[in-house]
């Protein structure tokens, strides 16, 4: 076997500590929404539900014990990769956790927090284009290049790849059908665009890794990268077609608004 | 005048609406079944398997995105009221066979993507394909035929 050192008390360490940062956020969004509740403004209760799933896929996705087997066996990785890097960010999207500290934030801060949004920077890698060459994009550099070998031999580089995965995950479902505000949005035709794109570019990704048994040179067996192509391929699919849902409903729910008042809205 | 040109928009509306799930419906039962399960074919199989692949990715986002608007559709069409059922039914018959017929005759003969089976004798699989994509679209315009005569009948009792 390859890997130099498996799996030490140090990671188990860093594993508990990532429980503790997550009952900490969980925490603070329970606060927000109990305080928002309580001063007689709405907030719904599915966005809550929705936090505290995302948070549970999240802390599922980060267990010690998976950790531990993701080194030996692709198919716990892909396991961890559709919890961390699309489960639960779009659980996560779904709960609307900025429009929650907006309300709830003293107006300077949400002041303040507005002004890092519109910050070109933030704009430009909120772009859905620029969302989904983080999020596939990254995924096909880690399975196409030697990147995958190198994280099951560096602890850093692998704790690296969850924290990208969480992150471009989020910044893809908030890109494309967050519930939360975006500044400047693209238009929905350009985002279903998107949307097929990694659609189309995940499940070949998926086929590709199942034909050539890829990633090359790793422990894993064919057998086994073949399997964890498969998990990929349809657990992929699930978690987009959700994210198509999540898009589709916006749209939805904007359209029934807009007849109350009479207002013209249709699809594209 | 006004109310006539109303409905030929939402029976417009309706029997595309339709149309894009009958169609995303057949493409789904085409990709999953023959593609995947069976592994007959892919969408486009005359260049390399990862060309053929990267085909049938692309067939497949689109039928799951064509399947999921058009459900939505579907259902902003019913929260406004405006779903017209007889040209709805027709829109999804005409959208399962269109796509089965153009497969049948486009894809497969006139294209040559891909053929539904290699190494047999392919006739009775081209009938059996095309056929059954004929009776749909028979089916779905003996309805569209129906739909029409009713709402041109509704007009003419409202005229008299």
């Amino acid at each position: 076997m390859c890997m130099s050192e498996g799996h030490t008390p140090i990671d188990s360490l860093l594993s508990y500590l990532l429980w503790l940062i997550i009952s900490i956020v969980m925490l603070v969004y329970l606060t927000a929404a109990i305080r928002q509740i309580h001063s007689y403004r709405r907030w719904s209760r599915w966005r809550i539900f929705s936090f505290m799933c995302g948070c549970v896929l999240l802390a599922i996705g980060l267990t010690p014990k998976l950790m531990e087997l993701a080194h030996y066996d692709i198919r716990v990785h892909m396991a961890q990769h559709l919890l961390i890097g699309m489960f639960a960010p779009l659980a996560l999207v779904l709960a609307a956790p900025l429009s929650l500290a907006l309300h709830v934030l003293p107006t300077q801060a949400a002041r303040r927090i507005m002004q890092v949004l519109s910050n070109p920077i933030i704009r430009f890698i909120s772009h859905p284009m620029s969302a989904l060459l983080l999020n596939i994009g990254g995924m096909y550099v880690l399975y196409l290049t030697p990147l995958y070998k190198a994280s099951l031999t560096y602890p850093y580089l692998h704790h690296l790849l969850h924290l990208h995965f969480l992150l471009a995950g989020y910044l893809f479902c908030w890109a494309i059908a967050g519930p939360d505000l975006a500044p400047r949005r693209p238009g929905m035709r350009l985002r279903l665009a998107v949307l097929f794109l990694s659609m189309a570019t995940h499940a070949y990704l998926s086929k590709i890794m199942y034909a050539y048994h890829l990633p090359k040179n790793t422990p894993h067996t064919s057998g086994q990268i073949q399997e964890a192509a498969k998990l990929m391929y349809y657990g992929g699919d699930l978690a987009e077609v959700l994210l198509a849902v999540a898009f589709f409903a916006a749209w939805f729910r904007i359209s029934r608004v807009r007849i109350k008042t009479n207002k013209e809205v249709r699809l594209c | 005048m006004h109310r006539e040109k109303y409905v030929f928009v939402e029976s417009r509306r309706s029997f595309w609406t339709t149309f894009l799930i009958g169609a995303g419906f057949m493409a789904a039962v085409d990709e999953i079944i023959f593609h995947q399960l069976l592994a007959w074919h892919h969408f486009y199989d005359q260049a390399t398997p990862a060309i053929s692949l990267l085909s049938d990715g692309l067939l497949h986002a689109t039928e799951l995105l064509a399947l999921v608007a058009g459900f939505f559709m579907w259902a902003d069409l019913r929260q406004r009221h405006e779903l017209s059922a007889g040209y709805a039914r027709a829109g999804f018959f005409l959208g399962l066979g269109g796509f089965q017929l153009f497969d049948g005759i486009v894809d497969h003969k006139l294209l040559r993507l891909h053929q539904i089976r290699y190494g047999v004798d392919l006739l009775p699989y081209d009938l059996t394909w095309n056929l059954a994509g004929l009776v749909l679209i028979l089916i779905g315009t003996g309805l569209l035929y129906r739909a029409k005569k009713a709402i041109h009948s509704k007009s003419s009792d409202q005229n008299t």
